[in-house]
């Protein structure tokens, strides 16, 4: 997804003035070619979010699109308020990037982890927030950010995700992807866990016979209503998916909208971490382990909902 | 230009004595503004009501007129509390009504009691401390790299400096030759819990800003021909941003709340209101 990030944003800032890249010291291997041919729209700040944060909206106030960049929590816990003050309150076009959304940077710690950031960003009012599913999302959404709309985050895996989406797709901020369609449940992903849950259902489809709609949610904010609604009426029950907190991410916007509309799902499940500390490290998916097992989850959503899971054995 | 009924229209210099006409009648306004809302803050608003008035006195280039002109300096109030001291030197200098500011901290009003951008004049607003210095190095940055006569001027305060993110932004200035950037210090020596020397100490501070490659000059920031003299020679340094540190007295201009601690906290009564016009009015005759 860095790559794609990287590569679309140093193309429209190309064609783009505007556009104009601000890193707190990272990029390492990654920024080169556009900090090379586009000195002029780039700036490194040192290891300085805060100021990165305050310069950015500086910039956006004369007419720049800013993205700021850096990894993990950097670029939006600790310089949370400035985004909401001097970027949110003053409604400017910067765009938050961060590297190294949920687990990515696995192994290198709890301090590297960014699994609350979908819930911080979700508090400050305007803000979008998009979590791409494989790197055509990561691409797309990152030219759709070359625009004057406002204040945004979007959270980004490394490198080397799986491409889930095998043919062109029309990416709209806002708007759900579906990776496949069907009725005895719906899967919502947010960020890198998507090929992750597509090949969970795809299992339980060989297995089960379970015919799960997985929507790809890449914004969380505003969050696709009617991918929410339809999901609910007319699928079996509700799993999202994320390498997130279920306080506050993902889980929680699509709890709330469906309350807030007065429509209760046949089941529901958030997937994600639970609200403990984790002290022990380990790969990605080692760590994944203590969100629980997307499967399980599913098989018992759909007994909640009264599915008849054992349907595939009996056939 | 329209005449909003604003004592000083105009963006022509204006002279000492009327700066210092301007600077009174920021300091009867903050009080009359504070008492009537009771409203904390008043002792930094009496602090820098100089400072702000020789800057609408002619320094930087803003047009009430047209307040969002592109070409304009940007002033950024980091000390966004002392908001009803901006907001009247916006209004005596004709961004808006004068009548506005007995909204000050209203229901409904846009003048609320830290800085808000909503209202003319405004640029950025500000409220928790250690943030303008940093929008003022993205606006210097933005125009030098767009070769825009734009420049930041940053009013801060010295409380203000305990905040790490004010020698970020510090660290970043000089290292990229942001002459067109002046920081403005209210060193009134008494911060929000106490004297500065006592909280957290900041001396040698004037050497400070120097060790970090800024042009600095030290001046008394109530003698507006010191405060006019500096503003107009910036930058101070080829290539360099300035920073004047502005030796002041918290709440000067009236006797009892100078160099007072609670002044930060407590509004004006009827009685002290009455008091503490009649000293700016006997000062002045």
């Amino acid at each position: 997804m860095r790559t794609a990030f990287i590569n679309n944003l140093t193309q429209a800032a190309k064609v783009d003035p505007r556009v104009f890249l601000i890193t707190a010291d990272l990029g390492f291997s990654v920024h080169e070619p556009f900090r090379d041919f586009l000195p002029g729209q780039y700036l490194n700040t040192g290891v300085a979010e805060q100021n990165m944060t305050g310069i950015a909206a500086g910039l956006a106030h004369l007419g720049k699109i800013v993205f700021t960049y850096s990894i993990a929590n950097f670029p939006t816990l600790r310089c949370f308020e400035q985004i909401r003050n001097d970027v949110c309150y003053h409604n400017l076009p910067v765009r938050i990037v961060s590297v190294g959304g949920g687990l990515t940077y696995s192994t290198q710690g709890y301090t590297h982890h960014g699994i609350e950031d979908i819930g911080v960003m979700r508090t400050l009012p305007g803000m979008i927030i998009i979590a791409p599913g494989d790197p055509v999302e990561a691409a797309a959404a990152t030219l759709a950010l070359c625009s004057d709309i406002g204040p945004a985050y979007l959270r980004l895996g490394k490198a080397g995700e799986p491409v889930v989406h095998a043919n062109p797709i029309t990416f709209k901020i806002g708007r759900a992807l579906t990776i496949a369609d069907g009725q005895d449940v719906t899967l919502i992903s947010t960020g890198g866990t998507l090929a992750f849950t597509v090949e969970t259902s795809e299992a339980l489809r060989r297995k089960q016979g379970i015919h799960a709609r997985v929507l790809s949610m890449h914004t969380v904010k505003p969050i696709d209503r009617d991918a929410v609604v339809r999901a609910a009426m007319e699928t079996g029950g509700i799993i999202t998916v994320e390498e997130h907190r279920r306080t506050s991410g993902l889980g929680s916007a699509v709890a709330d909208l469906l309350l807030n509309e007065g429509i209760r799902p046949s089941a529901f499940r958030s997937f994600g971490l639970p609200d403990t500390l984790h002290t022990k490290t380990g790969t990605a998916a080692y760590l994944r382990q203590f969100a629980g097992n997307l499967e399980t989850e599913i098989l018992q959503v759909l007994k909640h909902a009264g599915f008849p899971t054992s349907r595939a054995t009996q056939q | 230009m329209k005449d909003c009924g604003a004592l000083f229209p105009g963006i022509a210099m204006r002279t000492k004595n009327e700066s210092e006409l301007l600077a009174r009648q920021i300091r009867i306004d903050s009080l009359r503004m504070t008492h009537r809302a009771g409203a904390s803050h008043v002792g930094t608003c009496l602090s820098m009501a100089d400072i702000l008035a020789v800057l609408y006195s002619g320094i930087v280039r803003v047009d009430a007129a047209s307040p969002l002109w592109a070409n304009r300096d940007r002033v950024i109030l980091s000390k966004g509390h002392g908001a009803a001291a901006f907001y009247s030197a916006l209004a005596r200098t004709g961004f808006f009504p004068p009548s506005e500011l007995d909204t000050f901290c209203q229901d409904g009003s846009n003048l609320m009691g830290h800085v808000s951008h909503h209202v003319a004049g405004v640029d950025f607003s500000t409220g928790s401390l250690g943030h303008g210095l940093s929008l003022g190095c993205g606006v210097a940055l933005g125009s030098k790299r767009a070769n825009s006569p734009v420049r930041a001027f940053v009013v801060m305060s010295d409380g203000e400096c305990d905040e790490g993110s004010v020698w970020e932004a510090a660290l970043f200035a000089p290292h990229h030759r942001l002459s067109n950037l002046v920081a403005i210090i209210d060193y009134n020596k008494i911060q929000s819990f106490g004297k500065v020397e006592d909280v957290l100490r900041l001396e040698p501070f004037a050497a400070k800003w120097a060790a970090f490659n800024w042009g600095v000059r030290e001046i008394d920031g109530h003698d507006h021909a010191e405060l006019f003299r500096a503003l107009a020679s910036t930058p101070f340094t080829v290539d360099r941003p300035s920073i004047i540190i502005a030796h002041t007295i918290k709440g000067k201009g009236v006797s009892f709340m100078e160099d007072t601690v609670e002044w930060h906290y407590r509004s004006p009564n009827p009685e002290q209101l009455q008091r503490a016009l009649n000293e700016l009015t006997e000062t002045s005759t």
